[in-house]
Order: structure tokens, then sequence, then C-alpha cells
């Protein structure tokens, strides 16, 4: 992404989307499907953090539980409710898998927000996959489970005759735009919001001590960003289970 | 000259197109402001319509989404 190199006249120079650059890890130029990358690296550790505390931090399963096991708990707890509140009590069969998707992206994006790490999920390569898994799911669940009453989730039955065909055309405009929105809100996300703080660093850089708005400035979007990989993992995860509870009853 | 010309329609192209995501922070702004009007006139409802904010919220948040999309691939695609 050379191109979007910003130059001012003073020799300002800041590079916000060098950060995303895909390098292979033991050098090398060529980056075949099983070369480890830095992309490689930064998923591995979200999944051995997810590990160290989901299975590591409840090894315990004491009554009392210590100050790990009750944060893997109270997140259990957290997706557990939230299934069953969007998707209705027989969308719970999918709780493992939502609850998969929630503490990976939850981890990959606070891994990302480390300075000097590698933010995995602002690659729509990376939640594209993961988006195309939940529509492709849904999708078969929803077929699988009501036959061609599926379809009714296009025809809306509420709706005056004259109006179904053109809802019916915005309905499936929308329906196969999901995966779409859905890749690209996580992504669009968390690439904003680095970019952003690595502009502000380019301006601590060029001031260099007396950079104290940049630094506040950092300060601040960084602790926004704190909040927004939260927020975005929280919709990713809820989303998946508003596509599930469409699929498991298409009539509105 | 061609080519510049070129260069120049993308950029701009790429900078209206940013404009549609002014349109999406209306939508989550309107979404969150009724939800917070909402709530102060009946707290004990607010807590279970959470979920259905943050829905509204990435809803609307969508179509500023693929303004967003419009400009990238006119920056790095086209």
């Amino acid at each position: 992404m050379s191109e979007n190199v910003a130059e001012g006249p003073s020799g300002l120079q800041i590079h916000p989307m060098d950060q995303f650059v895909v390098k292979p890890l033991f050098g090398g130029e060529h980056i075949n499907f099983y070369t480890p990358t830095n992309v490689t690296l930064w998923m591995a550790l979200a999944v051995l953090c997810v590990i160290g505390l989901l299975v590591l931090g409840t090894r315990g399963r004491a009554i009392i539980p210590s100050r790990v096991q009750s944060v893997a708990e109270l997140m259990y707890g957290f997706v557990y409710k939230m299934v069953e509140d969007v998707a209705g009590k027989d969308g719970l069969k999918f709780f493992p898998y939502i609850m998969t998707l929630f503490v990976f992206i939850l981890f990959a994006n606070f891994l990302g927000l480390i300075p000097m790490s590698f933010a995995t999920t602002s690659h729509v390569a990376v939640t594209a996959v993961m988006a195309m898994a939940v529509f492709i799911t849904v999708t078969i669940v929803g077929i699988v489970k009501n036959g061609f009453g599926f379809l009714e989730l296009f025809w809306i039955k509420a709706a005056p005759l004259a109006l179904r065909p053109m809802l019916a055309l915005i309905e499936v405009i929308s329906y196969f735009v999901r995966p779409v929105s859905h890749s690209i809100r996580l992504a669009g996300n968390m690439m904003a919001g680095h970019a952003v703080i690595k502009v502000f660093a380019g301006f601590a850089g060029v001031l260099g001590l007396g950079a104290v708005a940049p630094i506040l400035a950092i300060t601040a979007v960084y602790a926004l960003e704190m909040l927004v990989s939260f927020i975005q993992a929280y919709v990713f995860a809820i989303l998946t289970c508003v596509y599930l509870k469409d699929a498991l009853h298409p009539s509105h | 000259m061609e080519g510049e010309l070129i260069l120049m329609g993308k950029y701009i192209g790429a900078g209206v197109a940013c404009t549609g995501m002014g349109g999406a922070a209306i939508g989550v702004g309107h979404v969150v402001g009724n939800y917070i009007a909402g709530a102060l006139r009946n707290p004990s409802a607010a807590g279970g319509q959470m979920a259905t904010m943050f829905i509204g919220i990435a809803f609307a948040e969508a179509l500023g989404i693929f303004s967003f999309l419009v400009a990238l691939l006119l920056m790095f695609a086209v």
C-alpha cells in the first residue's frame, strides 16, 4: 500500500497503513499458504490466550472461583444469555460456535491493541472467512430446518400483496449482502482505529518532546479503541445470533 | 495528463464516497439518542433493550460501511 504514503511539504512522513503489511516471520519474500507470517503468529497467540483463560483458568473448578475462573464464568454466562435472548431456546445448540467466534474476535482485537503487535482482525481476508462461515452455516441450517418454508424469510406475509414482490427483492439483496457488511464492519472498524492512532503517532514523532497534544489524543483514541474492540466482537456475535434466529424461525 | 486526470477522479470519488459515512453517523446517533430518551423515561426497561440497540446500530452502520468500501475500492482496486 505504498500509494497511501502521505508526504507533507515539511518532510512529515506518516505511514498509517504500513502496520497492516503481512510479512513472513523467518525472512524470505514468498508467502505460501503454509508460511508462518505475523498474521498466523498473532492468531495463534489469540488462541493460546483463549485456551489459557477458558481451559487452564477453570481447571480448578473451585466452588469459590479464583479471579481468572470468575472472569471465564462471567464471559460464558454473558454469551449464553445473549444467545438465549436473541436466538431463542433452540438457538442454544449453536452456543459453542458463537462463543468461539466471540472469544476469538475479542482476544484478536485486544491483542491487536498492544503496541507493535499485529491486528489480525483488521484484515478483510480474516473476517471474511468468519463471516462466510456464518453465512453458509445459517443458510444450510435454515434450509435443513424449514425446507421451502425458509423462503418465507423473503416473502413477508404481514405486508400488503402489492408490496410483497418489491419487498422480496429488497430482502433478497439484504440477505446476500450480509456476509459483506458482517466482515467489513469488523475489519473496517479495527483498521480505521489503528490507522488513526498511527497518524497521531506520526504527529508526535515530528513534534518530538513537545508533543503533548498528540499524546493526549493517542491516549483518548486508545481508550475509545478498547471500547470499540469489545463492541465489535459483541456486534459480530449478536448479528450471528440474529441471522440464526432468522434461519430457525423464518416467518416474520 | 490523461492518467493524472483519472487519478484525480479516483481521489475525488473516494473523498465524495466518504460523505456517506456522515449519513451513517446521523443514523447511529439517532438510534442511540432515541434509546437514551426512552431509557430515561423508563429506566427499568432499558437493560432489556440494550441488545436491540446494538443490532440497530449495526444495521445503521452497515450502510456507512458500504460507502467506506466504495472509497477503498476506488483507492486500491480501480
